[in-house]
């Protein structure tokens, strides 16, 4: 990201090998799956009703969760970066916890608390709303773990652009909403872009809080690491079949990613 | 997923290695030997108390399991998993275990399982029968067609002619009994000896169709058994009275003779 020391920079020849095993560690499991696609029943596989269910679902619920993470996200990483107040850091920890939290205690704790027996889930359930089995829930439980990817960029972005321009508008007469919309936003846009693409990757993998929190119904609720998970019983080709899908997605996102971040945030 | 398995696989055959390494025989006592058995998750508690009975009964001797979904386990065996004893819920997967050559000799039928409904505790929704659980507006969920609780739910239902539209397929009977546990679902199809195992925290309603589906669970020494002798031995260990108790205690059925 930092762009990176040329080639012949100095470093000692020994750092290559550990370097070469840390690539062969990510690199030696991809090829493993390559290895297993069925190419020639690849296309009837990947395009099989359920499986076609499960991308459309995948892609219909990460983009859903990735509005959910903006609307909310961004004005939490603008409170993060910019307020003054105290116990912002207790704060800032608590919300980045998804981040590090093993998905399936992500999971159980959207079940504990907007499950049908959840503190606040039993009420909905008097109002008539249902989160669990539905897919809304497997877009909340997406949104849960996938903000903080957003949040942590942005506010990252927005503490690198400064307040200087911010500043400079104010004294020209801008109010608040006019600085935030006109000067603030757009100088964060690729911090922006890139922590909505990082949330929608995360969305899209999600597997362990959908499963513990929403199940796994076909058109409803099995997304596409779901419907990898269960395929793997009977049907390990399409099982890896539909993981390279998945690979690919995620290789697409990184990609995007290089290729615009850092940018506008060194 | 494979690849990842398949390491897992190579750090066991290194644990193993590194245990055969060090099973001399201790000076004076019988031989120190390990027995390494891969059995279906259902199987936990009954195989783990079974497994010290063996110890007991076979000093020296150490048994260690791998238990996991048996069709997990049938594919680390296919993968070339070193073990030496295959128990599995269901002939299907025994099958894929068989027609590999990895089996030395046949299988042996220790248990059965069948369906039960299971609902949180108190019955809420007062289920009474099979044919409750299409009432609409019940939340029931099942295991997916694909692993064998689901199939047997499949074939209960054709059998006795109930449609059940489930609120969720899940991938492993343990799911679905935390669906149930946790009073997410109104009920679930998971065997009896899930519901015994369970207690207190759901309420078993049996239903009569559930013999229409009856899960055998064999048990089968490997070609590659270490011991082919302690790995036969523990077969008829398990398919012998002692096993019949423990198994039929935790709620297992006879097999069929």
């Amino acid at each position: 990201m930092r762009g990176g020391a040329p080639e012949g920079s100095g470093l000692p020849r020994w750092v290559f090998v550990p370097a070469a095993l840390g690539v062969a560690l990510v690199l030696v499991p991809l090829l493993g799956i390559l290895a297993r696609v069925p190419w020639s029943q690849f296309v009837p596989l990947v395009t099989s009703e359920s499986s076609l269910a499960a991308l459309r679902l995948s892609l219909l619920t990460a983009t859903a969760s990735t509005g959910v993470c903006v609307v909310l996200g961004v004005p939490l990483a603008l409170v993060l970066a910019r307020s003054h107040a105290r116990g912002l850091h207790l704060l800032r920890s608590l919300v980045l916890l998804p981040l590090v939290l093993p998905p399936v205690v992500g999971g159980l704790a959207l079940l504990y608390s907007l499950g049908r027996r959840g503190v606040l889930g039993s009420t909905l359930e008097v109002l008539g709303v249902q989160l669990s089995f539905t897919t809304a829930g497997v877009v909340l439980a997406q949104a849960f773990v996938s903000m903080p990817f957003l949040v942590v960029s942005l506010e990252g972005a927005l503490r690198t652009a400064g307040r200087r321009y911010e500043a400079v508008a104010a004294t020209l007469g801008a109010g608040p909403g006019r600085v935030l919309l006109r000067v603030t936003l757009p100088l964060v846009v690729p911090g922006l872009l890139s922590g909505a693409v990082l949330a929608f990757a995360r969305a899209l993998g999600e597997f362990g809080a959908t499963l513990t929190f929403a199940g796994s119904l076909q058109g409803v609720t099995r997304t596409l690491p779901l419907e990898v998970y269960l395929q793997r019983e009977t049907d390990p080709a399409a099982a890896a079949a539909l993981s390279l899908v998945l690979v690919v997605v995620a290789f697409v996102v990184v990609a995007l990613l290089r290729g615009r971040p850092g940018r506008g945030t060194p | 997923m494979r690849p990842g398995r398949r390491l897992v696989v190579l750090a066991a055959a290194a644990l193993a290695l590194a245990g055969c390494g060090s099973a001399d025989p201790a000076p004076g006592g019988p031989a120190a030997r390990t027995l390494t058995v891969f059995a279906a998750a259902s199987l936990t508690s009954t195989f783990t108390q079974l497994g010290d009975g063996f110890e007991e009964a076979h000093p020296g001797v150490t048994v260690t399991f791998s238990f996991a979904g048996s069709s997990d386990l049938a594919s680390q065996l296919t993968e070339g998993a070193p073990a030496d004893v295959f128990a599995s819920a269901d002939e299907g997967t025994m099958r894929t275990v068989t027609d590999a050559a990895l089996a030395a000799g046949a299988p042996v039928d220790v248990a059965t399982n069948t369906l039960q409904i299971a609902t949180p505790a108190g019955n809420p929704a007062g289920v009474t029968s099979l044919a409750d659980l299409a009432r609409p507006g019940l939340q029931v969920v099942v295991c997916a067609p694909q692993v064998p609780c689901g199939a047997a739910a499949q074939q209960v239902q054709e059998a006795a002619g109930v449609v059940i539209t489930p609120v969720s397929e899940e991938g492993s009977v343990t799911d679905v009994l935390g669906k149930v546990t946790s009073g997410e679902a109104d009920a679930g199809l998971v065997y009896v000896t899930d519901v015994a195992a369970a207690g207190d925290r759901v309420t078993g309603v049996g239903f009569p169709e559930s013999s229409l589906a009856v899960n055998t669970y064999p048990v089968v020494a490997l070609q590659d058994a270490a011991d082919a002798d302690l790995a036969s031995a523990f077969v008829a260990f398990v398919a012998g009275p002692q096993g019949r108790s423990v198994l039929s205690t935790a709620g297992f059925g006879a097999p069929a003779p």
